[in-house]
């Protein structure tokens, strides 16, 4: 019900907004959402952070960048293979990795991300190194060019609307509860019979997955990937949008992602103290609304509602 | 729930089966410190055996050795004759142990419900819904509280209430053998009476059950046997009441005024 809400939601904006400014606005809240969603099912469910995601991000590019403008593979093959390798080296960088908790598994990742930077900036002959990849083709189906504009945004919204459907129903299922067991407690989810590493080798691969198919949609839309891209920093507003949105919240990934790609570009207008205020605004929402946007939201909601329910009647009194 | 029913139910039918739970010249490690030593026990199919010593004896570290928590043991650990070494939690749950671990640890964010159908992990793996559904009903039987509470979190409910939920998640598995870690540890008084009541109806029903507790009065009278542990050693084992009566384990565990007690009850 609530995906066939969102799908139409997803129709209409596409079919009304015209204009490629705000279509290419809402594709990036698109891109940026696959990633929070990814991360919120490691960070928000699983418990386990990642402050290296954007290494998985980056690798997704690169690989689809590298087969399709180097060796002049169709993006088509090439998305397999982007996400086949994702997920291999995540599967390897987990396998070590998540014996760690805590500080310990956020600079393990925090070590991972850089060597990934790192890769992509000084393999140059392969990445093109500082100055970036050119010449990475736009998507087509058959003749038709689904390069830019609304072709562009309804495939980056139909993703979304896959992984939503993935997340929702991973969440609601078995695997979902032992997740959010071993969030609590690893050792009461292993006395459930969890098999608590292997859940969070899993779950860490298919964040890192989702991240790479996040990857490969961005650079087919802008064609020339660069480092800075998938940097640390980038790794952080990731885990900024889960948190901002809400940890453990599907529909929180969509905010935190909307609003950390939204926010940035109307600040603009405060010019020179652009990052001052967008700090302060990051600042405000975590002392106010700790739990996140959509908890926030939600909450007040609730309160709002029990207001009502509870005022007094003047007639009795 | 007296004595004397133990005492009859143990020597009309327990002595000749077969052992469910056999530990042979157990150690166990953490690190370098051995925190039991050469612990030896057995657990016949449908008793209840009470576990009891005082704090740091190793009561806990045996219970989470045999659910595979702990890895770092030597000795044997048979299980319907099938041996437990190198097998981790999840192989032991499959296997039919269940633990209710020491301070509930339940999943106190999640609701009533979720913490139940997390017992049964496994059971929804091996796709055993219908059968699920069944248990589940049986164990709001049970405990009727747990159902008012379905859908409430599980941190919000009272200790007592939290300790049938834990209980209750543990027989969500399946078990064979149902480990309880200190069931009554915080509760008062009539908890205590309550929680122990249901695990003799429990045992009535035909469970094998391994009670570990610090309350050594309230774990022996239920208990067909007891062992007692001291300092990572088993120094005495026998039949509840036997050990009730020990002049030892009443100078150590009971308090002097355990005969006011005893004939307080009857």
């Amino acid at each position: 019900m609530k995906q066939i809400l969102f799908a139409v939601a997803v129709l209409t904006m596409g079919l009304t907004i015209s204009q490629s400014y705000h279509l290419q606005l809402l594709t990036f809240i698109g891109i940026h959402t696959i990633l929070a969603l990814g991360l919120n099912m490691l960070m928000g469910y699983a418990g386990q952070i990642s402050l290296g995601h954007a290494a998985f991000y980056g690798l997704g590019a690169y690989a689809t960048g590298i087969l399709t403008a180097h060796w002049g593979w169709s993006p088509w093959a090439a998305l397999p293979v982007a996400l086949a390798g994702t997920f291999v080296v995540a599967f390897l960088v987990a396998l070590p990795m998540l014996k760690l908790s805590g500080y310990y598994l956020g600079m393990g990742t925090l070590g991972f991300g850089m060597i990934a930077f790192i890769v992509f900036r000084e393999w140059s002959s392969l990445t093109g190194g500082d100055s970036g990849l050119v010449g990475i083709p736009s998507l087509t189906v058959g003749t038709f060019s689904v390069s830019s504009g609304k072709p562009y945004f309804f495939l980056v919204w139909g993703c979304v609307l896959l992984a939503f459907i993935a997340c929702e129903r991973l969440v609601d299922s078995r695997v979902g509860r032992a997740l959010r067991a071993i969030h609590d407690s690893e050792k009461a989810a292993a006395a459930m019979g969890i098999d608590t590493s292997r859940l969070k080798i899993w779950v860490f691969v298919f964040s890192a997955v989702l991240a790479g198919l996040a990857g490969f949609l961005y650079a087919h839309l802008v064609t020339f990937i660069s480092p800075n891209s998938f940097g640390f920093l980038v790794s952080i507003r990731i885990v900024t949008m889960v948190v901002i949105g809400g940890m453990a919240s599907i529909w929180g990934s969509l905010l935190g992602a909307a609003v950390l790609t939204i926010l940035p570009d109307w600040l603009h207008v405060f010019t020179d103290y652009e990052m001052v205020v967008y700090g302060l605004i990051l600042m405000a929402i975590m002392i106010f609304v700790p739990q996140g946007l959509t908890r926030g939201i939600l909450d007040t909601y609730e309160r709002s509602r029990r207001k009502a329910f509870t005022t007094p009647d003047p007639s009795q009194s | 729930m007296t004595v004397s029913m133990g005492k009859t139910l143990h020597e009309s039918n327990t002595c000749e089966r077969a052992s469910m739970l056999r530990i042979r010249n157990l150690k166990c490690y953490y690190g370098r410190i051995r925190a039991i030593n050469g612990v030896s026990l057995s657990v016949r199919p449908g008793e209840l055996i009470a576990l009891i010593g005082a704090n740091g004896a190793g009561k806990s570290t045996l219970l989470q050795t045999i659910s595979g928590l702990l890895q770092n043991w030597e000795g044997e650990i048979l299980f319907q004759k099938e041996p437990l070494k190198g097998l981790r939690p999840p192989g032991i749950v499959e296997r039919g142990i269940s633990l209710v671990p020491e301070g509930r640890m339940l999943f106190p964010p999640m609701t009533v419900l979720d913490n139940l159908k997390l017992g049964a992990y496994r059971r929804y793996r091996r796709r055993e819904h219908t059968a699920i559904e069944e248990d589940l009903e049986e164990v709001l039987q049970l405990f009727p509280v747990l159902r008012e509470r379905e859908k409430q979190q599980a941190g919000t409910l009272s200790g007592g209430e939290q300790q049938m939920l834990a209980i209750g998640r543990a027989l969500m598995a399946k078990p064979r053998l149902l480990l309880l870690d200190e069931p009554s540890m915080g509760l008062a008084p009539f908890l205590v009476r309550l929680i122990l009541d249901v695990l003799v109806q429990l045992k009535e029903q035909g469970m094998t059950i391994l009670l570990v507790e610090q309350n050594a009065r309230a774990a022996l009278q239920i208990a067909d046997r007891g062992y007692v542990l001291e300092n990572g050693k088993m120094v005495l084992e026998g039949n509840g009441c036997d050990l009730l009566a020990d002049q030892d384990v009443k100078r150590a565990y009971l308090g002097k005024d355990y005969r006011e007690f005893c004939e307080g009850r009857s």
